[in-house]
């Protein structure tokens, strides 16, 4: 079989295996997906070998890290799953290679700052929201929760308003 | 007979959980690597309406999981009150948070989830972006005795769809699925009519 870069799933095809991946996941392990709680429990692992009494001392991270290891849950271990599937989607695909997605006229440096910048702003607010678009809208969407489908929409208007002002880094 | 789910993530089931974990995050990283969303134009192409692929995917999926839900909910399979108890609704921070999420999602090209796909496949952009989301995670931590009192703001406990329109669960499936279609159809015309803009505007001398 040829390998295409440019060639992806069909996506309403590829939102109904996506649809049964969610679907299994709640039926088995009785919760939806997600992602950024990974991140924050890897935070916390790194803040606690620098500063354990820093971690102690603050509630919002001590959570994590008071009965087991902060790496010691599901979420880190689905995570790990995440960037193995992903890794072999892309080698199997053409599409793996080190590089940095901008638009043509994009310094792949400020691409990169703009790219932190982001995520920690999305990191911020997915703790705020209780999740990310995989924790809250995807799988929150799916459950019916109000507050999944108002995060939702939240996240598409706040896309489109910040949309124009970063639009030079994609063209 | 066993009701779904299953304590999977407490006692002696526990290392087998964790081992669902991994090959659940396989399937998922896998089906949002051949979706596209493993690069950043794929996915920031929804916020300039030149892809709508964000929308086609996750509209989707949301539909088909919850009809698998409610259909495996009827036939006594799944508790479904049971998982919606895990998704409680605390409307103000999730609005504030989606908004949030969705100004980082431009900025980064990716959102949490597939920053982890592209940077397992190499995009050091997706790796910038895994990065800020644990900065930003901390970040929050540190806020946190702040914004104490705006986190329970909106709290509506167990509050579903169904509830608030006053709709079996059934009906709001159809209703999501009516929806889903209409924004489908709505996407592809967008699509359509911006990619010929597109075309004349490069065409032009």
């Amino acid at each position: 079989m040829r390998r295409d870069p440019d060639r992806f799933w069909n996506p309403y095809l590829g939102g109904v295996a996506l649809g049964l991946v969610l679907l299994a996941t709640l039926v088995v392990m009785g919760k939806g997906l997600g992602a950024s709680s990974a991140n924050f429990r890897a935070g916390v692992w790194a803040v606690r070998a620098i500063a354990p009494e820093h971690v102690a001392s603050t509630p919002a991270l001590s959570w994590v890290a008071r009965d087991r290891h902060p790496l010691d849950d599901w979420i880190v271990l689905e995570v790990l799953g995440v960037a193995i599937g992903g890794a072999l989607g892309a080698i199997t695909s053409g599409r793996f290679g080190r590089e940095v997605l901008r638009g043509p006229t994009m310094g792949a440096g400020g691409r990169l700052v703009l790219a932190v910048g982001g995520g920690a702003l999305m990191g911020f607010a997915a703790r705020l929201a209780r999740g990310c678009t995989s924790g809250q809208a995807l799988s929150g969407g799916a459950v019916m929760s109000v507050g999944a489908w108002a995060f939702m929409l939240s996240v598409f208007a706040g896309g489109y308003a910040m949309a124009w002002f970063v639009r030079r880094q994609w063209r | 007979m066993t009701t779904f789910p299953f304590e999977s993530l407490s006692g002696e089931h526990r290392d087998i959980g964790l081992a669902v974990g991994v090959a659940i995050g396989i399937a998922f990283g896998f089906v949002l690597e051949r979706s596209g969303f493993g690069r950043a134009q794929k996915l920031v192409g929804q916020f300039y309406g030149t892809d709508m692929t964000v929308l086609k995917v996750m509209f989707t999926a949301i539909a088909t999981a919850m009809l698998g839900l409610v259909v495996l909910s009827s036939a006594g399979v799944l508790d479904l009150g049971a998982v919606q108890a895990f998704y409680p609704t605390y409307l103000w921070p999730m609005v504030a948070g989606g908004a949030a999420l969705g100004a980082g999602f431009v900025m980064a090209g990716y959102c949490p989830g597939t920053s982890i796909v592209a940077a397992a496949s190499g995009k050091l952009d997706g790796a910038a972006t895994v990065l800020g989301v644990v900065v930003g995670s901390l970040a929050y931590a540190e806020a946190e005795p702040l914004l104490r009192p705006f986190l329970r703001a909106g709290e509506l406990g167990t509050y579903t769809l169904s509830r608030m329109l006053g709709l079996p669960a059934g009906a709001v499936v159809a209703l999501v699925a009516g929806v889903a279609v209409g924004a489908f159809l709505a996407a592809e015309r967008i699509e359509r009519w911006l990619s010929s803009t597109a075309a004349r505007t490069s065409a032009a001398p």
